[in-house]
């Protein structure tokens, strides 16, 4: 290396360069995915979603190739894909799967599933739906070839009730792919016996908990379990089991053939891969697509949604993943890309990939005060801070809506929201809790607004709504109802 | 025990009540969306019989099967709800009832799964089940506008309710998952999406005529791409084994 430098030494003379300087790497623009680069090819239900139109679009092919890998070879090529799980958490996939070939895992005899979640239920997500009804065989391709990493004997698709539509879709493609003999007791002619089974739920947002949908799965009311054990030792029926969003398992058998190196060419570090996401709300064409990860946000919007209703500057703020992440203003919007690491700086999340768009005509904190109705429709009923906060949010949240309350209770209920959160056996405790300390982080004047305007109003409110006026005046009213306090 | 059997004979020693009218202060009694304790009655009693029609039984050995035979009771949620569209859309105490004995299994534990989950209705409902979802990405849309446009076109029923001739119910729902398609409504199984006040009006007309409109959205879109035309996915399909790595081509 010093030789080198020192031969070099006369040419130096000639550049000009005096001072040592670093030089910026090009700024990468994320985004502007290619239909080439597209894994869901019919996510419009343009084309045939049955076994022939989907293998004319690539799947099932040279599946067995890919099984004769072997699960290691497979597992690999997740991890090197970077590719983490869609469902919300974003745990790296490949580890998540290699948690199920602990050493040793020949001997026990249980057998093995994968669980497939296709329980969508967080408002504002629509993805799954659209790979179900437009790509069942590649879920079904997915299912055998994540089960092949894990060494499953079975996968269940837990779909939620109310799909019947996408249910029927993707019943079709497995019958097709057991008629075919792509599935079964020798699956593509690997000699792999593989089997997978639809389950349709019934209407219960908790079960798209992955402990929950076991219990769920095994015909029980859908509460979710405390872990340890977790479900790679003690899952369904008491087996190893790895439950794992539509999207991810999806997407592996498109992984492995077209490449690890393919797959984590797109977006930043650490948040590699495409993603599905799905606008709804405010924007001029709502829609859902499949883009590159790390996209800005606004690109998001502007390229594929024909922007917000009113133009840009209409634009409230946004809720970048689905009802359980919190809401970002404006000024926030303009800087974050859509992925797992920049969301999460902005004090956000990636969540689902479901982007809610509000404009200034939105009441902010009305949407924030449904979002607490539907987590106390949800709340299972198992933990007493989720079963008790979510009620005492959502009446809190409506009260703030309509101005009825103090300011101080505004940090009551942000105590209240830090009293639920991570005190609950699932995240639906702190998925309640999230919304509302995202609109107090950054709409507080609104509500304090409302607060002082209800006020002048209606004059004095007591702790729990009621008007001081609206009391007798012939009782004593003590002090600590608050009436006479001045704000 | 003792104590108990003592009782009786020293309250009359106790002295009368004061007779001073003291008001008792009470709360309302907060009502569950729906009523978690059956009630017999005439038409939802036990002794209703209900089985399994023979087509059904086959469809009910066939979704058994898919679970492990020590664990058969995994397929209650799936029974219940074949059940329950043979029960003319509800599920009575012997719907219940008669799944548990199919999948040996408690009936209270069919009875925990059945109040359970939001999609078994222990009450009777009308011909048509109309869903309307209000959750925040449709209520930006205008859920509530559509829900009031569907209990209004219905003769004034609020949601909960079912219509005089039995033919609607109108219930309020948690997100549905079509949020693109905001703002949706379910009737039955169906989904209708990209509603206006005056389409979710015809659609309510074609049912009370008795017929099915089209499923879907009912904007000039096939499904949840871009409205004004595709942004993404407007070329042809790649093939099998395009721009696959070399091994796999």
């Amino acid at each position: 290396m010093l030789k080198a430098a020192r031969v070099s030494r006369p040419i130096r003379a000639q550049s000009r360069r005096t001072f040592a300087t670093v030089q910026d790497p090009p700024v990468r623009r994320y985004g502007g995915l290619k239909d080439q680069d597209r894994i869901f090819q019919n996510a419009y239900c343009r084309h045939d979603h049955g076994l022939k139109g989907a293998q004319s679009r690539g799947d099932w092919h040279r599946t067995k190739d890919i099984i004769l890998k072997g699960d290691s070879w497979i597992i690999q090529q997740i991890k090197d894909s970077g590719l983490r799980g869609r469902g919300g958490a974003g745990f790296p996939s490949g580890l998540k799967w290699s948690f199920m070939n602990k050493p040793g895992w020949e001997k026990d005899p249980r057998p093995r599933y994968l669980v497939v979640n296709a329980d969508e239920g967080e408002p504002g997500t629509c993805k799954d739906r659209e790979i179900m009804r437009g790509d069942p065989h590649k879920l079904v391709e997915g299912c055998l070839i994540a089960g092949r990493a894990m060494n499953a004997t079975a996968a269940y698709i837990y779909i939620r009730g109310e799909f019947y539509q996408e249910a029927s879709h993707v019943q079709q493609a497995i019958n097709e792919a057991y008629k075919a003999g792509l599935i079964g007791k020798d699956a593509c002619g690997s000699g792999y016996g593989f089997d997978v089974y639809l389950h349709r739920g019934a209407g219960a947002y908790i079960c798209g908990e992955e402990t929950a949908l076991i219990e769920s799965l095994e015909g029980k009311q859908g509460k979710p379990r405390l872990k340890p054990p977790f479900p790679a030792d003690v899952g369904l029926f008491g087996c190893p089991t790895t439950v794992a969003n539509v999207e991810t398992v999806a997407v592996a058998p498109t992984i492995c053939r077209r490449g690890a190196p393919w797959f984590a060419g797109f977006g930043r570090k650490r948040n590699e891969g495409t993603k599905m996401f799905c606008i709804s709300g405010h924007v001029n064409n709502p829609c859902v697509v499949e883009e590159e990860m790390s996209i800005p946000l606004k690109d998001l919007i502007e390229k594929h949604c024909g922007g917000v209703r009113g133009g840009w500057d209409n634009l409230l703020g946004i809720i970048p993943g689905g009802s359980s992440v919190p809401i970002l203003p404006k000024n926030m919007c303009e800087e974050v890309l859509m992925d797992f690491d920049s969301l999460k700086d902005a004090q956000s999340g990636l969540g689902t990939g479901a982007v809610i768009v509000m404009d200034k005509s939105t009441d902010v904190v009305g949407a924030i005060a449904r979002f607490s109705h539907f987590y106390k429709h949800e709340s299972c009923g198992q933990c007493t801070p989720c079963r008790e906060g979510t009620t005492w949010m959502m009446n809190m949240m409506d009260r703030l809506a309509e101005g009825r309350g103090h300011e101080r209770e505004i940090d009551m209920l942000l105590e209240l929201t830090k009293q639920v959160e991570g005190r609950t056996i699932c995240a639906l405790g702190d998925a309640a809790a999230w919304p509302i300390q995202g609109l107090m982080r950054h709409f507080r004047p609104e509500v304090e607004k409302r607060i002082a305007s209800f006020r002048a109003e209606h004059g004095p409110v007591m702790f729990g709504g009621r008007l001081r006026n609206q009391t007798d005046p012939t009782l004593a009213i003590p002090d600590n109802l608050g009436g006479n306090l001045p704000v | 025990m003792f104590a108990a059997a003592r009782l009786p004979k020293r309250l009359p020693n106790v002295g009368r009540v004061p007779a001073v009218a003291r008001t008792i202060s009470t709360t309302p009694c907060r009502r569950s969306d729906a009523l978690f304790v059956h009630r017999d009655t005439p038409y939802n009693n036990p002794k209703i019989p209900f089985q399994f029609s023979a087509e059904n039984v086959k469809r009910a050995d066939e979704i058994i099967s898919h679970y492990p035979p020590q664990y058969k009771k995994a397929a209650v949620i799936p029974l219940l709800d074949l059940a329950q569209r043979q029960n003319k859309g509800w599920t009575s105490i012997s719907v219940m009832n008669y799944v548990a004995k199919y999948l040996e299994m408690p009936p209270m534990r069919v009875y925990e799964v059945a109040t359970f989950y939001t999609m078994f209705n222990r009450e009777p409902i009308g011909e048509n089940f109309v869903q309307v979802c209000t959750t925040t990405p449709c209520m930006l849309n205008g859920a509530y506008e559509i829900l009031d446009t569907v209990c209004q076109h219905l003769g004034g029923i609020k949601p909960g309710e079912t219509t005089k001739d039995g033919k609607f119910t109108v219930i309020e729902v948690e997100c549905q998952g079509a949020c693109s398609n905001a703002p949706m409504l379910v009737v039955g199984d169906d989904f209708y999406e990209d509603l206006t006040p005056s389409t979710t009006k015809k659609i309510l007309d074609a049912f009370s005529k008795g017929e099915k409109p089209k499923p879907g959205p009912q904007s000039s879109r096939k499904t949840s791409e871009n409205s004004a035309g595709l942004t993404a996915l407007a070329s042809e399909p790649y093939g099998p084994g395009v721009h696959c790595v070399e091994e796999f081509r």
